[in-house]
């Protein structure tokens, strides 16, 4: 198990190879569809100190705020990767992001982001809503809330041992497109 | 307790507490994948996961899906009664965090912030002879939706035919393209015949059998027990990371379909099965 702070360097993010289980703590973001979007489409600049090496999260959380007006994450696994395809390697490449956290992986032009960049993919466990937000020890602030909704909004946590694999590196490995090779040459076997 | 408050249980349940049938599924995986292996690791993850969300009542998974209700009722029941008391405890589940809220207008992409929106939650209403009445709720996650697919046959590309043979090929290339996509190891309500809507509709409400529930048709019987071997030969395994356990079950249903057509529709749920059921009778309410 390797354990690594955020902000991560270049260098420490190009050790790491596929299959490395790793804990993540530090500052990381949240951010999906229409954040995305948005970082491609305006890149804003009220959240690129947040982002520099550090590490977005695919993930729309269930959320609670106290009567004080703290917010706290309930509930907040992975969300599917793929469909931040189009825009994954602008986004790592224009913010200088160190790491992507998501579920079932993504494609060629995220691959090759991530080897451009110095950037790998790190597979959480999907589903696994009230696990993982036990390692979110804070919120620290919120963007685009009202504008997004809960879990569209940029949420920007400190995390403790997020537990993570790697799955896709910045050498151009991916499990992904092992399993998927390994699985249609079984299909074809079996049709 | 009034029917608002026994629904919001009922919603709690289904968020917060795995049916005993996908736990026992699940253990069973874990039991089964090698020592050391990545996809061990997951099983293991996953049952912690379900443990921890019981004890605290909170949502195993933050996508506490779109929101499908089915309810059957006597002669002279008022629908509005239930979609009224449906609609506020959804709304409750929602302030509680039993439920995120997930109803997005497409045209505006703004989000209620309540689950409320035209059609959400869904109501499915259906009358019978029976003097009581069952609510099943359904949390269908987004993720797994996207990997959901209809074919139809004949489907060239695989050279599958209009017969059963055919529907076992598109099934098994429906899994292949889902790979880890909907929160593998799922399970797969699959309706064959009908027409675009009633394909998908028999597909979904598959998923209120039992793990290892077979069809009472000797032949699909046949084809569920084909496929639950042969698609977890594919090492797709839990969360695609390869593994023994690609599916934890399929279930399939059939129906008429016009000489013309012949759909396969495919509803892929993810390893978080979540539905309950509650029964109202003589002023009751007994929870499955």
């Amino acid at each position: 198990m390797i354990k690594l702070q955020i902000p991560i360097s270049e260098e420490d993010i190009r050790s790491l190879k596929v299959g490395d289980e790793v804990l993540l703590s530090g500052t990381i973001v949240t951010a999906r569809d229409e954040a995305h979007k948005l970082m491609v489409e305006e890149k804003p600049e009220f959240i690129r100190e947040h982002l520099k090496e550090s590490v977005i999260y695919h993930c729309g959380p269930v959320v609670k705020q106290s009567e004080s007006g703290e917010w706290s994450f309930v509930s907040a696994g992975p969300t599917t990767s793929a469909r931040e395809e189009p825009y994954q390697s602008t986004v790592v490449c224009e913010y200088k992001v160190r790491g992507v956290i998501g579920k079932g992986g993504m494609g060629a032009k995220t691959l090759e982001g991530l080897k451009k960049c110095g950037a790998v993919y790190f597979h959480a466990i999907g589903g696994a809503g009230t696990l993982i937000a036990n390692s979110v020890k804070k919120v620290k602030e919120v963007f685009k809330l009202e504008e997004f909704g809960t879990p569209e909004a940029f949420w920007v946590i400190e995390v403790e041992d997020f537990p993570v694999v790697v799955t896709m590196d910045s050498h151009e490995g991916s499990l992904h497109k092992e399993v998927l090779e390994k699985s249609k040459k079984i299909m074809e076997e079996l049709l | 307790m009034d029917l608002k408050d026994s629904i919001l249980e009922l919603i709690r349940r289904a968020s917060t507490d795995l049916s005993e049938d996908v736990v026992k599924s699940l253990s069973d995986a874990y039991e089964n994948e090698d020592e050391g292996t990545p996809a061990r690791g997951v099983f293991k993850t996953i049952l912690e996961n379900v443990e921890m969300a019981k004890d605290k009542s909170t949502p195993i998974c933050q996508d506490t899906g779109s929101l499908l209700f089915y309810i059957d009722f006597p002669e002279g029941e008022s629908e509005k009664k239930y979609s009224e008391a449906i609609e506020l405890a959804a709304i409750e589940a929602t302030k509680k965090q039993y439920l995120r809220p997930n109803a997005v207008d497409p045209v505006t992409s703004k989000n209620s912030g309540n689950n409320i929106g035209v059609n959400a939650p869904y109501i499915h209403f259906h009358q019978w002879d029976k003097d009581e009445v069952r609510i099943r709720v359904m949390l269908k996650g987004g993720g797994s939706e996207n990997v959901g697919t209809q074919y139809k046959l004949p489907f060239p590309p695989l050279k599958a035919g209009r017969d059963l043979e055919g529907v076992r090929k598109v099934i098994i290339d429906a899994v292949v393209n889902a790979q880890g996509l909907g929160c593998a190891p799922g399970t797969l309500g699959i309706g064959i015949g009908g027409d675009r809507i009633t394909s998908y509709a028999l597909s979904k409400i598959q998923f209120f059998r039992k793990i290892g529930e077979r069809s009472s048709d000797p032949k699909i019987a046949e084809l569920e027990k084909d496929l639950n071997e042969t698609l977890n030969k594919l090492q797709i395994g839990p969360m695609g990371f390869g593994g023994k356990t690609t599916v934890l079950d399929v279930f399939i249903s059939s129906q008429a379909r016009h000489p013309a057509t012949f759909f396969v529709a495919i509803s892929y749920m993810c390893w978080a099965f979540r539905r309950k059921t509650m029964v109202l009778k003589n002023g009751e309410v007994i929870y499955d």
